[in-house]
């Protein structure tokens, strides 16, 4: 009990001391927590604008691409015979594509089991069509998906890109279709207009417009249709229980890797994450954080110089102060203390105003209009990075004076008196 | 009274090796007793403040053995080194060596407050009291800095005294005063070593305060050459 309460004092002393060299330094302690807050700023400001990038073009994968696709791959022909070298026999084949369907075995089954999982959100059975959309005599290339809409919404939202219509209606008109509205500017349709529809095996359907949606993607809205699953199924002059594509919503996108291996022993079927999916998106969006992450490390060590450099020549003016209080009885341990707090009450003033700056100039840029797709500016207050800048400014602000700090626990006394 | 032995040096032997090997200090035994006032004379360079700076317990690099209150300092950690100079022994310098930043009554207390025996209030009283003691108490709160030298070196002395130190050790504790101050100074010193029986040893250049003291011991190129000198 009483050694805790002299360990106690004996903090509360070295810190008096640090505190008291910080007062009388106001101007040094001002420029050094500027340096530190401008470091932290930009560390959370930088770091902040990554994850927000990342967040909107990892949604704008999202409204056209699930979080993992099953499907069955093509697969290339093989030799009958494999070549083996200590037989030296070698068979001539030339690969190609196999003949073989790409049409899921029993799909219900695989759905119910999929939805056991309690990482997936939805299991939606999905068929991709290309067609041609005819209006007239207006003809335009594209693909329509075939779904169940309430399962197709629960996976991309399409409720909130409807700009007109009800997508709810396809559940009781069997021929509606839902369309992009670049395809019904180009068609020059409106709701309740019948077009059209022809598969690359010569079905043709009449379909009746129910809806437009409008996605952040042209190409898309271009293109791209929802249909009910059973008039793909005939498009595609199949029966149904014609399937080849299950998509899949789980409940945290980026573990979509780690569901991968289990997924597909599941239902024997190839599966993919959409990272892999879009591989080079993902690339650039890793570039983008390692360039900002750089940058942001860079001035954060800028920052760490100047705390490191301010401590330094305290130390050195000190050297006097240091000895006297050496010989007083303060161990290297408190004169560690003493320039530690130094740097740590300059680290913690700059890393807290340089959170209020980078809350700021994320709140003055996330009110930045940019147009186009994006809409505002894909910036927000991230807590996590916040926390991060925290921990971060205090451990570089404890190294920067650590240093120092350590060469200033070392100083000889005798040598100082003796000069 | 019966005297006790308050520092014990046995032996000691000092070498130098920069800028050439030099033996500083050869073969030194010497004791002092409680409540003595001991000066230490000597020319320039015959090891004086060498062999302070080892009873002071800073410097460790030495041979032989150091005693205070029959422990034997030899070879203790340094941190535990430390601490006993903050209880156990005063220093006063030269150039009275203040924190500049800090009041005086402060930089009395700072010893203290390292020790943590006392409160902070108890402590303020202490320093108080040692400051009447050398007849500053009304510059208690004025920024050391602005003191006078000779008003400095009794606030050293005060700090020195915060603790109730076993021994105070002073290296030319008026080597930088005038003959008023350097009284002023002597006469506390003398007070300090009669009243409270606390031990000083100073290193001094100073023959009217070596005169004042209880023993001189006169050291010459590294020998004590004589224990008792009577000036």
């Amino acid at each position: 009990m009483m050694k805790l309460f002299r360990k106690k004092i004996d903090l509360g002393v070295d810190y008096e001391i640090a505190f008291t060299h910080i007062l009388s330094r106001k101007m040094q302690t001002f420029v050094a927590s500027l340096a530190v807050a401008i470091g932290i700023a930009a560390f959370i400001f930088l770091n902040s604008l990554v994850v927000g990038f990342n967040r909107s073009s990892d949604e704008s994968f999202f409204k056209t691409m699930p979080h993992i696709r099953i499907y069955i791959d093509d697969e290339l022909s093989v030799p009958l015979q494999k070549n083996d070298a200590n037989q030296r026999t070698s068979v001539i084949v030339n690969p190609k594509i196999t003949n073989n369907s790409d049409k899921l075995i029993n799909p219900e089954r695989i759905v119910e089991q999929l939805e056991t999982k309690e990482y997936v959100v939805t299991a939606a059975p999905w068929l991709n069509v290309n067609l041609f959309y005819n209006n007239g005599i207006s003809q335009l290339s594209g693909s329509s998906s075939g779904v169940n809409i309430m399962e197709a919404n629960t996976l991309f939202d399409i409720k909130s890109t409807m700009v007109e219509g009800d997508m709810n209606e396809l559940l009781s008109t069997p021929n509606g279709i839902v369309l992009g509205v670049g395809i019904a500017e180009n068609l020059n349709v409106r709701i309740d207009d019948n077009i059209s529809i022809v598969s690359s095996l010569g079905v043709i359907k009449v379909m009746k417009v129910i809806g437009f949606f409008k996605t952040s993607s042209s190409v898309v809205d271009k293109t791209k249709s929802y249909i009910n699953l059973s008039i793909a199924q005939q498009l595609m002059a199949q029966g149904p229980d014609y399937l080849t594509d299950i998509y899949i919503k789980i409940k945290n996108p980026a573990d979509a890797p780690k569901h991968i291996s289990e997924l597909e022993t599941l239902t024997g079927y190839n599966a993919e994450s959409w990272q892999t999916a879009n591989e080079s998106a993902k690339a650039s969006q890793k570039t983008r954080a390692v360039m900002m992450g750089s940058i942001s490390f860079i001035i954060l060590i800028v920052a760490a110089f100047t705390i490191y450099n301010i401590i330094n020549m305290t130390v050195k003016q000190k050297l006097h102060d240091i000895a006297i209080l050496k010989a007083q009885g303060f161990a290297g341990k408190s004169v560690v203390n003493i320039f530690i707090s130094e740097a740590l009450i300059i680290g913690t003033l700059g890393t807290l105003v340089g959170m209020m700056l980078g809350a700021l100039l994320i709140n003055i840029v996330s009110k930045v209009y940019v147009g186009g797709d994006t809409g505002y500016f894909p910036i927000q207050f991230e807590s996590k990075i916040m926390l991060l800048g925290l921990i971060v400014g205090i451990v570089v602000t404890s190294v920067a004076g650590y240093i120092p700090a350590r060469s200033a626990a070392k100083v000889d006394p005798i040598s100082i008196f003796r000069n | 009274m019966e005297m006790k032995n308050i520092l014990r040096v046995e032996n000691i032997t000092k070498f130098f090796y920069t800028p050439i090997e030099f033996k500083a200090l050869n073969n030194i035994t010497f004791e002092v007793q409680e409540g003595e006032f001991l000066c230490i004379i000597g020319k320039s360079g015959c090891g004086k403040s060498t062999m302070l700076y080892i009873l002071s317990t800073m410097d460790t690099e030495y041979e032989g053995k150091l005693y205070l209150d029959e422990q034997l300092l030899t070879g203790l950690k340094q941190d535990k080194l430390a601490r006993l100079r903050n209880s156990s022994i005063g220093f006063v310098f030269q150039f009275h060596y203040l924190l500049p930043e800090f009041s005086c009554l402060k930089n009395i207390m700072i010893p203290a407050l390292k020790l943590g025996k006392y409160s902070r209030e108890e402590i303020e009283f202490r320093a108080y009291e040692k400051l009447k003691l050398l007849e500053l108490e009304e510059q208690a709160l004025k920024p050391a800095s602005k003191l006078s030298g000779g008003q400095q070196q009794r606030i050293a002395i005060a700090r020195a005294l915060i603790n109730d130190p076993k021994i105070i050790m002073c290296d030319e504790p008026t080597g930088n005063l005038d003959s008023k101050n350097s009284e002023i100074v002597l006469g506390i010193f003398k007070q300090i070593s009669k009243d409270f029986n606390q031990t000083i040893i100073t290193v001094t250049h100073d023959n009217d305060f070596a005169k004042a003291s209880d023993r001189v011991i006169e050291m010459q190129d590294g020998e004590i050459i004589n224990h008792n000198l009577i000036l």
